[in-house]
């Protein structure tokens, strides 16, 4: 029994460049979604410094604001903020797609389910905000 | 039956730290990062900040803000190290990297709500 | 309308070629003229060895996938007259080897396809004597988008995660895998968990959408797939918390 080779060969691979990612606009799209949870881990360590801030006392609190207060950290929420946002808005419009709810035989329009997740996040921001400015 | 990958869990965390994320960074950001320290609203008291931390709510509510998304953020990165810079082949310390990471800052997160006064 | 229309075509002999080259041709611009149409005419009238898969032109086979000005594309669907005045860039499917011209190797695919067991799985085959089995029209919906799948590998060339990991069990395979479970004839969505729910069958996905974009039949291969993880999720769960339970 002769062995047998693989015949035609394996074929010419094209290498995928590391920027990838800026060949198509769906692709930026992406990868900037993604990098918004960094962004994300970033807010997350200034609220432990808040908290820090708070356990520290009152002078370490109003330090803490000064910090906050500097132009760079303002400029990086500001990015933060249109990350987050970013971050939100495609989180609520992909999560429909994980879920195929099925009610009467009929599948539930995706803007079904994304629509109480916007009205959760209206609600729990009105929440937080009416929690934190009453004083 | 081989034995089942880990990776489910890995993927709740990430999505219900995305779904946490999602619903409360934006408006803490709002009005913690950009609202109170530009003087768009007035901030709150140290005092009343103080009070809502302290509570058994505030605490709880503290833990999981804090320490869900750092699991979001350590599942996603982990991933986008791995197709952004293409270093699969480091995946070891991809991971040590991220999850540990995400396990280093619940802890810290853990032991400061712990010692809010 | 202009009269001709410049075709740029990859060329590649793996035996006289290193890499691969692009030959330009003037084709006739017709109004009813596909991509596809313009190749044959290249094959028929100027140069014979061009080598390319095609067969039903109409949508229905898969062979003739292949990258237009850089999206993937059935060249039987694709109207010649969209990209005047040109030039029409053809090459072969990305994240596949290439063959040659534009012909690219599949076994890897087909490797994966076969093992996501896109068949019936049932414990016990029910006996001929038994009858036929019975399902109901909204049965046949829950998993009728994702049978639509006519493995033309589009989704495959638009997945970036499929071209950096060779791993990843791709687009089609999971949303064929996916249509055997939702099936309410088939019994092997434990099994084909099993062999899934290792790191490369679909946790590699990271959910970039583009294979559900690219989809000429609209299976949306990405819904499949996040549905399949939180499957998958809900599985571990319950073995976690009743691991008694045995196969379900």
């Amino acid at each position: 029994m002769t062995t047998y080779t693989e015949y035609p060969p394996k074929g010419y691979r094209v290498r995928i460049s590391t920027y990838w990612w800026l060949g198509r606009w769906a692709y930026l799209k992406f990868i900037l979604r993604e990098l918004s949870s960094v962004l994300v881990a970033w807010f997350v360590i200034e609220t432990l410094l808040q908290v820090n801030a708070l356990i520290g006392g009152p002078g370490a609190y109003q330090d803490f604001q000064g910090f906050l207060r500097n132009p760079v950290v303002i400029a990086l929420n500001i990015i933060s903020f249109f990350f987050i946002l970013f971050h939100a808005i495609t989180w609520f419009n992909l999560a429909p797609k994980a879920m195929a709810i099925r009610l009467g035989g009929k599948r539930v329009p995706a803007i079904l389910i994304a629509l109480p997740n916007y009205a959760a996040w209206l609600v729990a921001s009105v929440i937080v905000a009416w929690l934190v400015l009453r004083g | 039956m081989t034995k089942r990958s880990n990776e489910p869990l890995l993927w709740l965390l990430f999505s219900v730290g995305g779904v946490v994320a999602a619903l409360l960074i934006p408006v803490h950001l709002f009005l913690f990062g950009l609202a109170f320290p530009l003087g768009w609203l007035n901030a709150p008291s140290y005092d009343a900040l103080l009070a809502l931390a302290r509570g058994p709510a505030g605490r709880v509510y503290l833990l999981v803000f804090c320490i869900l998304p750092l699991f979001h953020w350590a599942h996603r990165f982990r991933y986008t190290l791995y197709d952004g810079l293409q270093i699969k082949h480091l995946n070891e310390l991809v991971n040590t990297f991220c999850y540990g990471g995400a396990i280093v800052g619940a802890i810290v997160a853990t032991y400061l709500v712990v010692h809010i006064p | 309308m202009a009269e001709q229309i410049a075709l740029e075509v990859t060329r590649f002999s793996p035996e006289r070629d290193k890499v691969p080259s692009i030959q330009a041709f003037d084709v006739p611009l017709r109004k009813e003229w596909v991509v596809l149409d313009a190749l044959n005419y290249v094959k028929d009238r100027v140069d014979g060895s061009l080598s390319f898969r095609w067969s039903c032109r109409m949508g229905v086979c898969g062979s003739c996938g292949m990258m237009v000005n850089g999206e993937p594309k059935l060249t039987c669907a694709t109207f010649l007259t969209d990209y005047a005045p040109g030039p029409v860039r053809v090459e072969p499917l990305k994240n596949f080897p290439v063959m040659r011209d534009l012909i690219v190797e599949i076994t890897d695919f087909l490797g994966k396809l076969s093992k996501v067991k896109p068949w019936i799985i049932r414990a016990k085959e029910k006996p001929l004597s038994e009858g036929e089995y019975l399902q109901t029209p909204d049965e046949l919906d829950t998993y009728r988008q994702f049978s639509m799948c006519i493995n033309c590998l589009l989704c495959y060339a638009a997945c970036p995660v499929y071209g950096l990991d060779p791993l990843f069990a791709g687009p089609a395979a999971l949303a064929l895998a996916q249509r055997y479970n939702m099936d309410s004839r088939d019994e092997g969505k434990s099994e084909r968990l099993d062999i899934l729910s290792q790191h490369d069958g679909i946790w590699g996905c990271t959910f970039v959408g583009e294979c559900t974009e690219v989809c000429p039949k609209h299976v949306d291969p990405a819904g499949a797939i996040q549905q399949y993880k939180l499957t998958a999720t809900q599985e571990w769960i319950r073995s976690l918390l009743m691991p008694w339970g045995g196969k379900r």
